[in-house]
């Protein structure tokens, strides 16, 4: 009796379309193909810059600081884009400039993430006292411009790498916390997540097996969106003089050391700023377009 | 309604052949299927449909009307004569408003929060040019009163969130007769309301329907409304039509499978009889005050839960019986009282209890979809609970997924391994009842479980209930605002008004007169398949108005 | 309106407390200056007797509370103290700078926000038109460049081939306006090259959010022509999301100022923090901060201020 009321019960419960089961790989690669031009001129670009900062000593003719000619050779044979303001090779620096800068504000960014990230998934799943003292503690530390609050603090703790990441990393992580605060929100009052606090889960299940996996949609699209900010960030402050310093080849103050060739109509100058340009727009698209697949329309 | 003769017969709205699409991912689905819907000048027709039917889509393609992401791809509209479709745009717009008025399903949504609502209702006729503004003005107020409106000639001047949504309801029915249009199109008008609200709601359109001689659409997934409201029905499946008739013809005698399993719906009874009453009861919540923040929610609730009975707790929103639940499991500790387990008082935080004690009491939400983690597999969603509380593993683990399957009747080898999107609403209210089972409680709180499920499926889900009930012996508590539902599975009945508990006892005894003054308004306000019944309750109900007159 | 007096009064209070608080984190950033400021001005070769004489002289001596409070006192009024680099009246430097980042800030300003609303309202209108395709593309290009690459692709295409603005802009107190204007273009162009297209993808998005409410759908559905549908229907609504979009966008203008006065040269605030942190001028840098980070705070005060008495549920309550 009871077997045969549910197949009628069921008659009327249509389930989904059955889904097709394919690696993740070829589900990837069929998406990708659908993709707009833009997404996939963007996705080219990244590939890129990954290739020529892993191997940019294959790649580069001359060493990073090496000074190889005079200053502010022109483009030719030799010297492919001409030298630099201290008679370093244009083409090498910016190859170990792709490394730096990009590595520098990549690894700036994950830790931005790690801190911002777990703290706004805590201070959800926690709620109460918790979450009112870190989201007050963060909506102060937003209230100062980031820029300004980094060179306050550059200034404070000296311009070196491990501050610099550290720095950046620190202010970035209030924004990442933020978002992730509030997709987590959306997460934590999900019933399934009140299921597993009634069932005795600890925090660390919750966080790690309920909450992350449903976010992690925005947190990656965000996770592009922040390293293009942090990245833009870093050659501002290196374009000041007050990031990356001299030896080491970095696009920002590339840009500065050899900003007097414009006056002069060579358009040389602009190359890392185009460098760095090219890969926040090719950033930019594919983020657009992983958005727009991920919260289907906007 | 229906006994009334109607004078004019014309015929105003002839849709034949309409195909409507929808855009998903950049491909075009039909979701509408070829529909023919004819409809005399002054009639009322009933669209009935589950969710995904399309009677939405339909009632708004009535007025030449596709929603973003739709269009309308084949057919013909044929409103007074003219092909809508042939329309152009300016054309139709003109139409809007004056000739066919729109009703939308959320009153408090649908009015915009910048302006009031006299400016609202005046709007039509006066853009229109079918009246002055004093005169729409005039005719709003009177509007107002006739659909019984309190303090008519103020409440125009109120912004949408000054007023109750009930009220809304009506000044949108208003807005909609203020060009007096020939076609009015329901579309789910008292779906968001309360039982009690919407009976109220259901007279006015109906009077105001027969008082202008207006034709309508009325578009409902409830029967029992669409049986007070409609000349005529049309069966609507999938973006086609099953079967249509005249609304006395059609209930008493559906010709097609699928309106025959509609009706018989509610046909469901619990069978076995009530165990015997155990000494200690399982679950006993004592002298319960509650409050969120300091907002009090339930005021001295008491009441008892034993082995093998459901206890059902009714009442409309806002009445706590969910607040009840959130005590019991600990969510919401009591500001005063306490809740006892087998006769052991349980902690009053959830954090503060035992593993054994939380794994004892289980809970079955009211959307399955939001309950399943929508990234872990049905192995890992029932398979946690196993681990977790009986450290189950390996082999012992599997099988045992596999037996708890099994018991909800879904074929193990072809789910075990899906994730709970490749599933139906019922199979994954199914799983959460599995998931429950998994920690082998003997106390399930089940939270309004088949009110967002379509009738069927619902009843499919009550069957298991009680299966599972007979089986195991397990105690229900039945957390629900629908009557029938109560009828169908309770053993014992609790009825809860603003967080107090108005009257409790057996079922036989809460249904049966004479009853508690809100039970009885309760009961009186829910619809039911008969067409006369909405005639008949309001006859009764001002015997009664009249008797506690003269008291 | 009582309650809302209520809501503004709340909003003012947390405004002065976080602006309080930043001043105290600005304030404890020379505490943690290896060495003093003493040390600092004195060098390392200063003779511990003038460190502890010259300590004395700038206050150093006393316990932090009361140096705080001394310091914010004068800050308040308008003293913040001397420059280490130059030992010259901070305020006196200050000052003119100030109108100059302000004046070039409007500027830019008056600007972009006519053409981003303008911009990002059409983009909504016409959704996934081709337009708005284009649109998108441009502003997401647009936003993705760094600061200096437009400063420099200007200066390379209007000050260099075409000469027809100076490359540097550089005013002084007795500029004529219309001088100023002129020689300010090219900053204020770069400025609301960037700023136009972040200000246009949040207009644009929060207007389509707009147009999705039943309440629009419900005008049309009352036979609205288009241009009532958007003027009576969406615009009241949409006051709040746009004041919200525009503020946020000044408050970034204000900061996003910093590199394209060093790119120009320009006499501003950005220019002299930037130079000050480079010398490490602590008193300097702490007061250049405090005056962007207040600037900052106040912008969104005002912005969330506007949005309450723009929304109706707030004006009018039950």
């Amino acid at each position: 009796m009871t077997q045969q009321t549910s197949t009628i019960g069921e008659s009327t419960d249509a389930a989904p379309p059955p889904v097709y089961k394919t690696s993740r790989f070829k589900t990837a690669m069929r998406e990708l193909k659908k993709a707009p031009l833009s997404a996939k001129f963007g996705l080219l670009i990244i590939i890129l810059y990954v290739i020529a900062a892993l191997f940019a000593p294959v790649f580069a003719p001359f060493g990073e600081s090496e000074i190889v000619g005079t200053e502010y050779e022109p483009w030719g044979d030799k010297f492919f884009l001409g030298t630099d303001n201290l008679g370093r090779d244009m083409l090498s620096r910016l190859l170990y400039g792709a490394r730096n800068t990009v590595g520098i504000a990549f690894v700036t960014t994950l830790f931005a993430f790690l801190i911002g990230g777990v703290a706004g998934i805590f201070a959800a799943i926690l709620g109460g006292w918790a979450d009112q003292v870190l989201s007050r503690a963060i909506d102060i530390l937003m209230a100062i411009p980031q820029l300004i609050f980094a060179l306050l603090l550059l200034t404070i703790f000296g311009t070196s790498i491990p501050v610099l990441i550290g720095i950046i990393a620190v202010l970035d992580s209030t924004r990442v916390f933020r978002l992730a605060r509030s997709v987590s929100l959306n997460v934590v009052v999900m019933d399934y997540v009140e299921v597993a606090r009634l069932r005795g889960e600890r925090l660390g299940w919750i966080t790690i097996k309920e909450v992350l996996p449903n976010i992690m949609p925005p947190l990656v699209a965000e996770f592009g969106l922040r390293f293009c900010f942090v990245f833009l960030l870093i050659s501002g402050l290196s374009f000041l003089g007050l990031g990356l310093q001299p030896p080491t080849a970095d696009w920002g103050s590339m840009v500065r050391d050899n900003a007097t060739l414009i006056t002069y109509g060579d358009i040389t100058p602009l190359l890392p700023a185009a460098a760095i340009a090219l890969l926040t727009v090719g950033t930019n698209f594919v983020v657009d377009w992983f958005l727009h697949k991920t919260s289907g329309l906007k | 309604m229906t006994t009334e003769e109607k004078t004019d017969s014309e015929l105003l709205l002839e849709i034949k052949g309409l195909r409507i699409e929808g855009q998903t991912d950049d491909v075009w689905v039909q979701i509408v299927k070829g529909v023919d819907v004819t409809l005399n000048r002054g009639e009322i027709l009933g669209l009935i449909g589950e969710s995904g039917a399309g009677k939405s889509t339909i009632g708004l393609a009535a007025m030449g009307y596709a929603q973003p992401g739709c269009r309308i791809s084949a057919g013909e509209i044929f409103f007074d004569g003219v092909d809508l479709r042939d329309l152009r745009h300016r054309e139709r717009r003109a139409m809007r408003g004056i000739k066919i008025a729109y009703v939308a399903q959320s009153a408090a949504a649908s009015f915009n929060p910048a302006h009031k609502l006299i400016d609202q209702f005046s709007e039509t006729p006066v853009q229109h040019g079918v009246n002055t503004r004093e005169e729409a003005d005039a005719d709003g107020i009177d509007l107002f009163t006739r659909l019984q409106m309190p303090n008519p000639d103020t409440i125009g001047f109120r912004y949408p969130h000054q007023v109750s949504g009930g009220q809304l309801q009506r000044a949108m029915t208003a807005m909609a007769l203020s060009c007096r249009p020939d076609l009015i199109i329901f579309d789910e008008p008292t779906t968001a309301l309360d039982v009690t609200t919407q009976i109220e709601v259901l007279v006015t359109i109906r009077d105001i329907v027969e008082q202008f001689n207006t034709a309508a659409i009325y578009i409902t997934h409830d029967l029992a409304v669409v049986a007070q409201m409609a000349d005529k029905i049309t069966v609507l499946r999938y973006g086609e039509v099953v079967e249509e008739a005249a609304t006395r013809l059609m209930l008493s005698d559906p010709q097609e499978n699928y309106t025959k399993s509609l009706w018989a719906v509610r046909s469901f009874r619990k069978t076995a009889d009530v165990p015997d009453l155990e000494p200690v009861p399982l679950c006993k919540v004592e002298n319960v005050d509650a409050a969120y923040g300091d907002v009090p929610v339930l005021h001295d609730i008491t009441f008892e839960i034993h082995k093998g009975y459901t206890v059902a707790i009714v009442g409309e929103s806002g009445s706590g019986k969910s607040t009840a639940a959130r005590v019991i499991t600990g969510l919401l500790p009591p500001k005063q009282g306490q809740v006892f387990y087998k006769g052991e008082a349980l902690p009053p935080d959830y954090r503060r209890r035992t593993k054994d004690q939380l794994r004892q009491v289980q809970m079955i939400y009211q959307m399955a979809d939001t309950a399943l983690n929508p990234r872990q597999r049905i192995r890992d969603i029932i398979g946690r609970p196993l681990t977790f509380y009986l450290g189950m593993k390996g082999k012992k683990k599997e099988a045992r997924i596999r037996e708890l399957l099994n018991m909800i009747e879904l074929e193990p080898n072809d789910f075990i391994g899906r994730f709970p999107g490749e599933l139906s609403g019922g199979q994954k209210q199914r799983l959460c009842i599995a998931r429950a089972l998994a920690a082998e409680p003997e106390f399930i709180i089940c939270d309004e479980v088949t009110s967002a499920l379509d009738q069927l499926v619902a009843e499919g889900i009550l069957r298991l209930l009680d299966r599972l009930q007979q089986e195991l012996s397990l105690a229900y508590m039945f957390i629900t605002h629908d009557l029938a539902t109560v009828r169908a599975i309770a053993d014992r009945v609790i009825v809860m008004l603003q967080g107090k508990i108005v009257e409790q006892g057996s079922k036989l005894s809460v249904f049966s007169p004479p009853h508690h003054e809100y039970t009885e308004l309760l009961l009186s306000s829910v619809p039911e398949m008969d067409p006369d019944w909405l005639d008949r309750t309001l006859e009764e109900r001002k015997h009664l108005s009249i008797k506690s007159a003269g008291q | 309106m009582g309650k809302i007096l209520k809501l503004i009064g709340q909003r003012l209070a947390i405004g002065l407390l976080v602006l309080w608080i930043v001043s105290l984190i600005i304030f404890a950033g020379l505490e943690f200056l290896p060495g003093d400021l003493a040390q600092e001005i004195l060098g390392q070769s200063a003779t511990p007797e003038s460190l502890a004489a010259f300590r004395k002289e700038l206050g150093l001596d006393q316990p932090m509370h009361t140096r705080y409070l001394g310091w914010l006192g004068g800050a308040l009024k308008g003293d913040f103290g001397v420059s280490l680099a130059n030992q010259r009246e901070i305020s006196e430097l200050i000052g003119i700078r100030f109108a100059n980042t302000i004046f070039l800030a409007v500027l830019a300003a008056i600007i972009s926000v006519p053409i981003a609303l303008t911009l990002g309202i059409l983009a909504a209108l016409y959704r996934n038109s081709l337009y708005d395709r284009m649109v998108n593309i441009l502003t997401l290009s647009s936003i993705s460049f760094p600061e200096f690459f437009i400063a420099y692709i200007l200066i390379y295409i209007f000050s260099v081939n075409l000469d027809i603005f100076p490359s540097l802009a550089n005013v002084s107190a007795d500029t004529p306006l219309w001088e100023r204007i002129y020689t300010c273009l090219l900053p204020a162009l770069t400025l609301t090259l960037v700023v136009v297209a972040h200000m246009m993808r949040m207009t644009r998005a929060s207007i389509i959010n707009l147009l999705a409410s039943p309440y629009i759908e419900m005008a049309n559905l009352k036979g609205m022509k288009k241009a009532r549908v958007i003027l009576y229907h969406a615009l009241p609504n949409a006051l709040a999301p746009i004041i919200n979009v525009v503020a946020i966008n000044l408050a970034y203008l204000i900061v996003g100022v910093v590199i394209v006065e060093v790119v120009f040269v320009y006499p501003g605030l950005g220019q002299l923090i930037v130079d000050s942190v480079q010398k490490r001028d602590m008193p300097v840098v702490q007061a250049c901060s405090l005056i962007f980070a207040g600037t900052y705070v106040l912008l969104n005060l005002t912005a969330d201020i506007l949005s309450i008495i723009t929304n109706p549920r707030m004006l009018y309550p039950k």
